[in-house]
């Protein structure tokens, strides 16, 4: 490979080259040994597999609705059924997307990899934890057969409570058992990183991939159980009338706000911090560089997490709590984005005197750093007490946060998939073809987006059906991005299907990164390992690969 | 020039009709685009600062420029820097906004107050003079109104982007925004917290007017009876002057010039009687017992609106001496024998 080649993809010679007969998919045959698989990998895929059906799902909903949008006239559908269409595009995105997606696909793939194991610590709850998954979709489905449900995924009392005769309960128990898949997997993380590093793998030689997850799992198994109790005092509000959230018998509405709050605000983080892993994974990768302030990156996930429940009630600013609580949780709010900032500028002096290659996860990678700031920064509009008052509960907010969860989240997902994917499967996704998916997405998030902000501040309430006509062209546009960013998505999906059958053999090493992940065999064995390896230079040490390289084709020469 | 003509009309035709910001039309939307323009400006800034930074080092240190990646650990100054200089930005920002916020949410103490009653899908304003309103409200131009609302069902939301302001409406629970209008006009009005089937429906226009005409339509629109006389009738027909007489010798409290005032309740706590305050003691009267009075006033709890709320509230701040309620004493008692319908009292 020539010095001046601008990729860093090395492939084996396609003629010879071959997927290794034992591997982790080849290894059993049949439903069965998928179904009741203990393999993390396999778990993964299971993952993997359902929750890109929940996305699609999901992200009909969410071109239902923009396709309603298109006119300020409410034409499309009845009230009650656009109503709908926000709640399951809500539920489904939050919960069974954007929580489980990298934590429980890439996460769980590889966290026992990256740290030397042969798999998570309890390989049978980590299966129960698909189980639990699949029966809180499943109970979701239902709901939304059986005529759906209304409440937006917020679930606000005493609207769901007292008010809306659709499927409430059966949507609560849905995210109360998607919840508990959450817990497992983030006590099953938490287990594994404190009690299965290998040899000579201290805290701070472990990537960053592995510290993110870490921070990301304290908060779902710290936060998620609140969100249950507030689910479930919902249910019994409506079934048996106990009365915690309604104002007729004592009870307070706004409770079950600082409840669901305390969750819901975590799980932003829980959402996102896994995609800032991948995005120190990949950044580092590509610029054949160790992550820049290294210990930095770390700990800014760790105080992301600890922050990150403090901040809650800069949901409800305007709602009447005390002026003087709303001052605390807005300087709180002020404090958790700056640990933020501290890693985008640590990923970009990353850059700084690389080696620097675009491949597909690195496209996605710089598209998840620049659409991620505007996120970010658009927090401190909502954070700041009096600008909050005119931009909460309009459509800035809904560009805020699908700048941070789609414009980042799915972003950084997508870079880690396109990044792993040699590895998950043996075979390399066409490279030409995904550099365009990259490039449409971004574009047609910036599209879709953008405009949000500018009818936000002008008034537009979210949730709204119909709209005054003089905000019709900044709602065109936003439809005609949503267009291109559903084709942005279609095609991942397309050629990675594709490329099960037909890409290119990769190889153990395709990128020549220094994660232990990359020294196996892809795809890897069952047992990941075939000896226990060790440790014995830092996380993204980029030399000691070169030399170990260099000794192996001594030995083979 | 023709075809720079017809470009110059559509883009004026464009740009007048799909605004970027929202009119200005209240004291306080200077104070908040001012932020918002600084807000604006630092994401600019930092976006930019992003982007050169990735674009740059991006085309430095390309693979076909850089083959070899120089190590580098780390910078303590440089993790410093990028720590204080956005901290100090977002504590700027904070402050900012907290003034803003206590600007928005602290009402003047001259201002004219106005009730507003929200329920799934319209919004009722009651004005001190007794004019109802639905899904509309008229103010004057250049007085400040302080608006006291609540909500007789779900959460809702008031707001009003070209006036700046915005405040959740909650059952109940008394909730209170003000502003001032600047520029005669008619406005939007939203509820932006989700309720429910028709919540895109619980829109309406708020209509600012020149203090003279704002004098006309009261006069026109006006019900004949203030909020304050509302209350009184109600006060009577509930039988609340049985036994709030005013005679210290009675069971119950008197309550002329109570409104505002500190109360001494029996459990030993002060409690400030606002409007929330008598609110709240007239459905749950258990809760506040005066010192010196027994727990006897019983709950009127789902045998009185919010309005009718709102009248009593009304009339209790007007309410400085006892004189009329020990007048009306001997017609309240045959009050009761045959009970007036309410909305039959003729102005």
């Amino acid at each position: 490979m020539s010095a001046t080649s601008t990729t860093i993809l090395n492939l084996p010679d396609q003629t010879t080259a071959a997927i290794p007969k034992k591997n982790y998919i080849s290894s059993e045959h049949g439903l069965l040994s998928w179904l009741l698989t203990g393999d993390h990998k396999r778990i993964a895929m299971l993952y993997l597999i359902s929750i890109t059906f929940f996305f699609f799902i999901g992200g009909a909903f969410a071109g239902l609705i923009r396709l309603e949008l298109l006119t300020p006239q409410p034409d499309l559908v009845a009230s009650d059924t656009y109503n709908k269409f926000f709640t399951m595009h809500g539920i489904i995105m939050v919960f069974l997307f954007l929580v489980p997606s990298v934590p429980a696909t890439l996460g769980n793939f590889l966290i026992p990899i990256m740290l030397g194991a042969r798999d998570l610590a309890f390989p049978k709850i980590n299966l129960l934890s698909w189980y639990l998954y699949l029966a809180g979709g499943t109970l979701t489905l239902a709901a939304l057969v059986l005529g759906g449900v209304d409440t937006g995924w917020t679930f606000t009392t005493p609207l769901s409570t007292h008010y809306l005769n659709t499927h409430v309960v059966t949507t609560a128990s849905a995210i109360f058992v998607a919840g508990f898949s959450s817990i497992f997997t983030g006590l099953n993380f938490i287990v594994t990183i404190h009690r299965m590093r290998c040899p000579g793998m201290t805290w701070f030689r472990m990537p960053l991939f592995v510290w993110s997850h870490y921070a990301a799992s304290i908060l779902m198994v710290l936060g998620t159980p609140v969100l249950a109790i507030s689910l479930t005092l919902v249910g019994l509000e409506r079934l048996v009338g106990i009365g915690v959230f309604d104002p007729t018998k004592g009870g307070d509405p706004l409770l079950f706000q600082h409840l669901f709050w305390f969750y819901s605000h975590p799980a932003v983080y829980i959402m996102i911090l896994p995609g800032m892993g991948v995005i120190s994974e990949v950044v580092s990768t590509f610029s054949r560089k160790r992550v820049f302030g290294y210990t930095a990156v770390a700990f800014s996930s760790v105080a992301i997490a600890l922050f990150g429940f403090f901040v809650w009630e800069h949901h409800m600013f305007i709602m009447g709590v005390s002026n003087y609580s709303a001052l605390v949780f807005s300087l709180l709010s002020m404090l958790v984005a700056v640990p933020s900032a501290i890693k985008i500028f640590n990923w970009s002096f990353t850059l700084q005197k690389g080696s620097i290659t675009f491949e597909t996860p690195m496209l996605y990678a710089f598209g998840f750093m620049g659409l991620f700031t505007i996120g970010g920064l658009t927090g401190i509009f909502l954070a700041a007490l009096g600008m909050d008052i005119q931009l909460t509960e309009t459509y800035f907010i809904v560009a805020h946060f699908h700048f941070v969860m789609v414009g980042g989240m799915l972003m950084a997902f997508l870079s880690g998939v396109h990044f792993w994917w040699p590895k998950m499967t043996g075979r390399m996704y066409p490279e030409s073809l995904s550099k365009l998916a990259a490039v449409v997405t971004f574009i047609g998030f910036i599209l879709t987006f953008m405009p949000q902000f500018i009818v936000g501040y002008l008034g537009m309430p979210r949730r709204y059906h119909a709209y005054p006509p003089e905000y019709q062209v900044l709602n065109v546009l936003s439809t005609a991005g949503a267009t291109v960013l559903g084709v942005g998505y279609m095609l991942p999906i397309l050629y990675l299907a594709w490329s099960l059958k037909y890409g290119a053999i990769a190889g153990n090493n395709p990128w020549q990164a220094t994660g232990l992940e990359w020294q196996i065999q892809s795809p890897p064995l069952t047992e990941n390992f075939t000896e226990i390896p060790v440790m014995d230079h830092e996380a993204y040490d980029y030399e000691w690969l070169e030399h170990k390289t260099q000794n192996e084709v001594t030995t083979v020469g | 020039m023709g075809i720079s003509e017809v470009l110059w009309q559509f883009l004026v035709k464009w740009l007048t009709n799909s605004a970027l910001f929202p009119r200005e039309a209240s004291t306080i939307a200077p104070y908040m685009d001012a932020l918002y323009f600084f807000l604006i400006g630092v994401t600019v800034v930092g976006l930019v600062l992003v982007l050169l930074l990735i674009g740059g080092f991006s085309f430095r240190y390309r693979k076909a420029v850089h083959p070899v990646a120089e190590q580098i650990e780390g910078s303590t100054l440089l993790e410093a820097i990028w720590t204080i200089i956005p901290l100090g930005i977002f504590l700027v920002t904070f402050v900012w906004g907290a003034l803003l916020y206590f600007r928005i949410y602290t009402p003047p103490v001259n201002s004219m107050n106005i009730y507003i009653v929200g329920k799934q899908w319209m919004w009722k304003a009651e004005h001190p003079g007794g004019q109802h309103e639905i899904n509309e409200l008229h103010v004057p131009i250049g007085q400040p109104i302080q608006l006291t609302m609540i909500s007789q069902d779900v959460f809702h939301s008031y707001s009003l982007p070209e006036f700046r302001v915005k405040r959740e409406v909650i059952p109940g629970r008394y909730t209170t925004v003000w502003f001032q209008a600047t520029t005669p006009g008619t406005y939007h009005l939203f509820c932006t917290q989700y309720c429910g089937t028709d919540h895109s429906k619980m829109v309406g226009e708020i209509t600012a007017m020149l203090p003279e005409d704002y004098k006309k339509w009261t006069e026109l629109s006006t019900s004949g009876m203030s909020l304050a006389q509302n209350g009184e009738r109600i006060f009577a027909s509930m039988g609340c002057n049985a036994c709030h007489t005013g005679n210290a010798s009675n069971r119950a409290p008197s309550l002329a010039g109570l409104y505002g005032s500190k109360v001494q309740m029996a459990n030993g706590s002060i409690q400030l009687a606002d409007a929330a305050y008598i609110r709240d003691v007239i459905l749950n009267p258990s809760q506040h017992v005066p010192a010196g009075y027994a727990p006897i006033m019983p709950t009127y709890k789902g045998q009185i609106s919010e309005d009718g709320l709102i009248a009593l509230v009304e009339y209790l701040k007007q309410l400085n001496t006892n004189y009329r309620i020990q007048q009306t004493q001997t017609t309240s008692v045959s009050d009761q024998a045959a009970p007036t319908t309410p909305g039959m009292v003729k102005p």
